[in-house]
């Protein structure tokens, strides 16, 4: 009831296609089983670095300000754009610096690397370790309801608009299961020049 | 009291110089000759090791260090500031890179993060300015990418940087610091060109060095290390998708003589 990670609600997954991938969210705020807000979006992008953050709304808002901070400086420093795979060890490393008193999140990284074109997707536990995968991640209040729909509906090598298709799919089915998740989602779809975003109408109960 | 009173020894003289960097560079100036060449397809640090008498160990020291796997660097003046300077570099690669990002830092981050604390010591109380000059040179992927994106023709990850006592750096294809430098500067002026691989920039450092050298000149009075291709026999592993062997190589006197007898 009072679990930080589970107050304001929300979910979020990501999945790899060939040379794609893709990340989708939902759009809920709500303070327990009341619904405050429709369009709370829990995905960002640090250039061609996405990141999706579940959990407690005062951390999703806060770590997304810490990462822009950090990824700008890195910008600055560097002189070119954080890559995924950094980018991933980058939240791991801020969120085990809080290791004894974490920010409530589940993150999730999704991007396609700019050097090599590999897609990249993996999630976090709250105090950053790395869960790499080939296939998907899964994060937030409908977790197990998001590892089921994707164990039935994933395959491998999909391209752009199946990948789409899948991802859209297995979170609105997964959604739809959970009282803290929903109210509308968006999916952006990720290749190596075009990122397409789209907003999915959902069941508003 | 130490610490109420411990003011900057390094403060503007009325013309405006600061005098200590400039007797820090003198101190540099006195030093060894080391030299760096930047090819295609790698770099060549190269340094006289000065022997003053014939009982010195000369194989149990080197000049020449390793920072990162594909990270070397070499200095002219003193030895004591190098070895500092070694250790604090090799721990910034870790605490403001490795830890963070889990990758080791490109040469031009690493050496800005060392230019850093060279600078510090000419603004801080208690402290003299190193007496070093040092030459960085490396391998990383990001200055590989950003020359193909610039669409150089010549892009390649390789680059070679000199830090100063000032805490000032800059990048360079081929220079010389320490006492011959000028000198050992036409020599390489003349003989570089963009087209130059390892091979031919091994045989340019061994011909700048004859230049300048003060002593005999053979595998066991010379340092060199080269940084080309990566070894992934030293890695201790294998197996780990994208992980690449160390590209720092330093040359026994065995393959430093068989160099200079071609010469």
């Amino acid at each position: 009831m009072s679990d930080p990670s589970s107050i304001n609600g929300g979910a979020a997954v990501a999945m790899v296609g060939k040379d794609c991938v893709a990340i989708a969210c939902d759009l809920r705020l709500g303070n327990q089983s009341l619904g405050v807000a429709n369009n709370f979006e829990k995905i960002f992008n640090y250039d061609h670095t996405f990141l999706a953050l579940t959990g407690l709304a005062s951390d999703v808002t806060t770590l997304s300000e810490v990462f822009r901070l950090k990824t700008n400086l890195y910008k600055m420093r560097e002189e070119r754009s954080i890559e995924p795979e950094t980018f991933a060890n980058l939240v791991s490393s801020t969120l085990y610096q809080k290791r004894f008193g974490p920010y409530f999140i589940g993150p999730l990284v999704a991007g396609i690397n700019s050097l090599t074109g590999k897609p990249f997707v993996c999630g976090f536990d709250l105090i950053g370790c790395i869960d790499y995968a080939k296939d998907f991640v899964v994060s937030g209040t409908a977790t197990d309801q998001l590892y089921g729909m994707c164990e039935s509906l994933y395959e491998p090598g999909l391209g752009p608009d199946d990948l789409f298709e899948t991802i859209s799919q297995a979170f609105l089915s997964a959604v739809d299961r959970d009282a803290l998740s929903g109210w509308g989602a968006v999916v952006y779809v990720i290749t190596k020049d075009k990122v397409t975003k789209r907003l999915l109408k959902t069941r508003q109960d | 009291m130490a610490d109420r009173y411990s003011f900057s020894l390094t403060t503007f003289s009325p013309s405006g110089k600061l005098v200590q960097i400039e007797y820090a560079l003198n101190a540099v100036k006195q030093g060894v000759t080391s030299l760096g060449i930047k090819a295609t397809n790698g770099i060549v640090l190269a340094t006289e090791k000065t022997v003053h008498n014939t009982l010195v160990k000369s194989d149990s020291f080197n000049k020449i260090e390793l920072l990162t796997g594909d990270i070397g660097v070499t200095y002219a003046g003193m030895n004591p500031d190098f070895r500092v300077l070694v250790d604090k570099s090799r721990k910034l690669a870790h605490t403001n890179y490795k830890r963070v990002y889990n990758e080791n830092p490109p040469v031009k981050i690493l050496t800005s993060d060392i230019a850093k604390t060279i600078q510090e010591a000419t603004q801080s109380g208690g402290v003299r300015p190193f007496g070093v000059s040092l030459l960085v040179g490396g391998y990383d992927d990001a200055t590989l990418s950003k020359k193909k994106n610039e669409g150089d023709p010549n892009a390649s990850g390789f680059s070679l940087y000199q830090v100063d006592p000032s805490g000032s750096f800059y990048p360079w294809k081929a220079t010389a610091i320490g006492k011959n430098s000028s000198s050992a500067k036409t020599f390489l002026e003349k003989r570089y060109n963009e087209e130059l691989e390892l091979e031919d920039a091994i045989h340019i450092a061994l011909l700048t060095l004859k230049e300048t050298i003060e002593g005999e000149m053979n595998g066991k009075t010379i340092e060199i290390v080269v940084i080309g291709e990566p070894d992934n026999a030293k890695m201790g592993f294998q197996g780990l998708e994208g992980a690449t062997g160390p590209r720092f190589k330093r040359l026994t006197p065995q393959e430093i003589d068989d160099r200079l007898s071609e010469l």
